[in-house]
């Protein structure tokens, strides 16, 4: 009988490696199943993880999806650290899009140049609103993290489907769920002309490097971190964990809600039902695949742009299913799980 | 039958692990009747033996042999079915079901419960252990329990039982009914591994004695023909050393005062605080005896502030505190070394200069908001330096060291920030007695500087060494201090079993 014994000293490397491991064994399995749809493995991951890379477009559109998802998995991993289990991002992210939107559509016709920084500003208090009730309701009532942020995306969802069929549908779009066009006073400018890179960039840059000083030299990154390690050495320092508990749901929410503003002040340029292709869901893999370090969390970001592009491509070029791109990401969360579970425990032969 | 051959012999038993031999080339033996005892300080191999002898730990050389035969055992169950019984110093009994459910559970045959519950009644009382089988574990009490843990043995009709550390959270009175009950069953032929630190008890129960350090046999001795001193010698290779408590010659003013506190658990077994009032002084030591379980853990809570309560039930100097978290505690001068030293007073996996910054960042650790990790190592280098903690160095996670060698680390980090009021819970538990005789003196000589300390512990001998005064608690009440010079083992003892009237709790603050 096999069974799970955990590691007195689980090993740091291995800890760094196991992402590769994940991802490796991604491919592998991958390959098989490209195989088993009756592609040539070679030619699929070429068309996968090659082809998008071999333009200036391809790496325009692999940091327009990098951004959004770096910046989100920089939230998440400051709570998760603290064992704060915010999995409800997208419906941040749509919040955070909603309050920017509702300024870009209302006053993005005025041309003012305060029309961004508003956006941007609303978008970030949208989303930490939007993180602030879990917060509420966890400190408050006890409530469960991991439900409240998961259900108040739902709720997310359906605000944005209402305004989107309601109030804020435009009146000349033929009756589609989505806003106007917004003006350019409520666009991020474009970096190069030709692409679709902008200058939401910066915020992200400058958000990486905040996170990694943050999380490398502040004082409250490590309470958080004894908070989710153990509680009762946080209770015993005196380390308030109410306080814990907001912090890393508000700031989640806050990182969230910028990208949601970068999506639709960026790429998408209105309000719609389809701001994020699950953003938020697939940050949660990256901060984990980024083994929650702000720098581990860019290159596992990129990767993962990677799979949403080569996902495209491969439905464009190989006629794939829509699915394809979901399969990866689950897979690469599964190996990286089962692999983590190996670092921490061993497998032992009971004795009979 | 005269026994003639040993009922256990263990030939040169070696145990490597990684980074220490366990075991090297240990050798002993055990006749029918004989008790036993296995003296050495922490960490000195004995538990591995008896995990070997037990079948829970394989050894890697030597030779076991059972009444002359030759066996090799390989878990417990078999140990068990060759008549080897083994009694945990920590006990693994579920709270939530009765006493005879409790030991139907590790049962290797099929039972009745009710035929059962009267054997449990019947074995219980011919040896002198009463249990009511019927009775859920939560409500007994520590003592109870353990008969639970030796009766559960008993009913296999063990030819050979193992003990380890049974005494630590006996009262006095206690110890002296399970010294009894073992010399009722050495009596009747059944051999007796007893292990221990305590010297007093080995002379006063034990035939024979196996000294273990460092892995290794340093003597066999009779242990009635030997004085304290010739077995501390074997046990820990030099004179057994004496704390020596000085006069306080400085202001004495109340640190620390607690006024009628009470508070419920929130744990549903745990216990409820009856108007407990105490008062320390700066300067001087006091010491809580009392067996774990009987408000204990509540107390500490509510003192550290990890349990707030009523503002005005705890002054720490003077203020008012009681309403205040454990970090607002200690910014007005409060420290205090938990019981649990892993996951409560330290990280298991952060490294010691991390754990330094846990309850040191008030000592200019930290600038805006940043943290000086520099200040962080440099302080948990002095700690180790200070307080001989044998580890990796300040970058060891704080899981890799022993349970002694962390609690030298946090007692430490505690000393070092300059505290006004020190509050310890068993603070040398686990240490081995060279190190808990240094940190005896560490804590006489802080409180002679004029810290007021609060030592809460299981060992009377501990607090009969250290405490200028000794208070007794028992089911969620505080007694009445004694000074030292007017406390005797004896009466503290009864106590410790809940036996003094109303009369003697302190009501109001000193």
């Amino acid at each position: 009988m096999h069974l799970l014994e955990p590691r007195a000293q689980p090993s740091q490397l291995m800890r760094w490696t196991a992402p590769l491991i994940a991802i490796a064994a991604t491919l592998l399995v991958g390959s098989l199943l490209f195989w088993a749809l009756g592609k040539s493995p070679l030619e699929s991951f070429h068309v996968f993880f090659v082809e998008p890379l071999t333009s200036g477009y391809g790496w325009s559109e692999l940091l327009i999806k990098a951004c959004p998802l770096i910046l989100i998995a920089q939230g998440l991993a400051i709570g998760f650290k603290a064992r704060i289990y915010n999995i409800g991002a997208e419906g941040q992210l749509i919040m955070g899009a909603l309050f920017g939107g509702g300024i870009g559509i209302f006053y993005g016709d005025s041309g003012s140049a305060w029309v961004l920084p508003a956006m941007v500003v609303a978008g970030a208090l949208g989303g930490a609103l939007w993180g602030a009730i879990p917060a509420l309701l966890k400190t408050r009532f006890n409530a469960e993290e991991t439900l409240t942020t998961l259900m108040l995306t739902y709720i997310a969802t359906f605000i944005l489907s209402y305004l989107m069929h309601g109030a804020w549908r435009d009146p000349e779009g033929m009756n589609f769920p989505q806003s106007v066009m917004f003006a350019d006073a409520a666009l991020f400018g474009l970096l190069a002309e030709g692409f679709r890179i902008n200058s939401s960039l910066w915020i992200v840059i400058f958000a990486v490097l905040a996170f990694w000083l943050f999380n490398a030299r502040s004082f409250l990154a490590y309470r958080l971190e004894v908070g989710g390690q153990a509680p009762a050495a946080a209770r015993y320092a005196g380390f308030p964990a109410k306080q814990t508990v907001w912090f890393s749901l508000v700031v989640s929410g806050m990182t969230a809600g910028l990208a949601g503003v970068g999506e639709i002040a960026g790429p998408v340029g209105q309000l719609n039902l389809n701001i994020s292709p699950g953003y938020g869901f697939a940050a949660i893999i990256v901060a984990y695949l980024g083994r929650l370090h702000a720098l581990g969390i860019v290159l596992a970001g990129t990767l993962m742009a990677l799979i949403y592009l080569g996902g495209e491509a491969a439905q464009l070029s190989l006629q794939m299913p829509a699915a394809i791109t979901g399969i990866f990401q689950g897979m690469l969360l599964f190996f990286l799980l089962g692999a983590d579970a190996f670092i921490d425990n061993r497998l032992r032969r009971r004795a009979r | 039958m005269h026994p003639t051959e040993p009922r256990l012999q263990l030939l040169h038993i070696t145990k490597r692990y990684p980074s220490v031999v366990a075991n090297d080339d240990v050798s002993l033996s055990v006749m029918p009747g004989e008790i036993h005892a296995i003296l050495g300080e922490n960490g000195a191999g004995k538990s591995t033996l008896m995990k070997i002898i037990y079948g829970a730990v394989k050894a890697d050389a030597g030779e076991m042999l059972w009444n002359g035969q030759q066996v090799a055992i390989a878990n417990p169950a078999q140990a068990r079915k060759l008549g080897i019984g083994m009694v945990f110093q920590h006990f693994s009994l579920f709270e939530t079901l009765t006493v005879v459910e409790n030991i139907a559970l590790v049962l290797d045959e099929p039972f009745d419960l009710a035929a059962l519950a009267l054997r449990v009644k019947e074995v219980s009382e011919r040896y002198g252990l009463p249990l009511d089988p019927h009775r859920l574990v939560h409500s007994l009490s520590v003592g109870e329990r353990q008969r639970v843990e030796i009766v559960r043995c008993l009913l296999q009709d063990p030819k050979l039982l193992i003990l380890d550390e049974p005494t630590s959270v006996l009262t006095p009175q206690a110890v002296q009914k399970l010294f009894e009950t073992l010399r009722r069953l050495a009596a009747e032929g059944v051999a007796i591994l007893y292990i221990s630190h305590k010297l007093h008890e080995i002379q006063s129960l034990c035939d024979s004695a196996t000294i273990m350090r460092g892995g290794k046999v340093t003597g066999e001795a009779i242990p009635r023909e030997e004085t304290p001193a010739t077995l501390a010698r074997l046990m820990i290779g030099r004179e057994l050393p004496v704390c020596e408590a000085p006069p306080y010659h400085g202001l004495v003013r109340p640190v620390l005062q607690v006024e009628r506190l009470s508070l419920t658990s929130d744990d549903p077994f745990g216990t409820e605080l009856k108007e407990v009032s105490l008062t320390v002084n700066a300067g001087e030591i006091v010491g809580i005896a009392g067996i774990s379980g009987n408000g204990q853990a509540e107390l500490l809570a509510a003192l550290s502030g990890e349990a707030t309560v009523d503002r005005e039930t705890i002054w720490l100097d003077g203020e008012a505190v009681g309403h205040l978290d454990a970090g607002r505690r200690r910014d007005r001068g409060l420290v205090f070394v938990p019981e649990e030293r892993l996951g409560r007073g330290a990280v298991p996996a952060l490294s010691l200069a991390r754990n330094a910054l846990l309850t040191g960042h008030r000592q200019g650790m930290k600038h805006w908001g940043l943290v000086a990790f520099d200040k962080a190592q440099a302080f948990a280098e002095q700690c180790i330096a200070r307080f001989d903690v044998r580890c990796g160095g300040p970058g060891a996670a704080a899981r890799s060291l022993s349970g002694g060698n962390l609690q030298k680390f946090i007692v430490g980090r505690e000393i070092m920030l300059a505290p006004k009021l020190m509050i310890v819970a068993q603070p040398t538990w686990g240490v081995d007695v060279g190190a808990a005789a240094f940190l005896r003196q560490t804590l006489l000589d802080l409180s002679r500087s004029g810290v007021a300390i609060l030592v809460i512990s299981e060992e009377l001998e501990e607090l009969f060494e250290i405490s200028d005064r000794i208070a007794v608690l028992a089911a969620g009440r505080l007694s009445a201090t004694q000074p030292r010079a007017q406390a005797d083992a004896e009466s503290v003892g009864l106590q410790m079993s809940g036996l003094f009237n109303e009369a003697e709790t302190s009501n109001a603050p000193a």
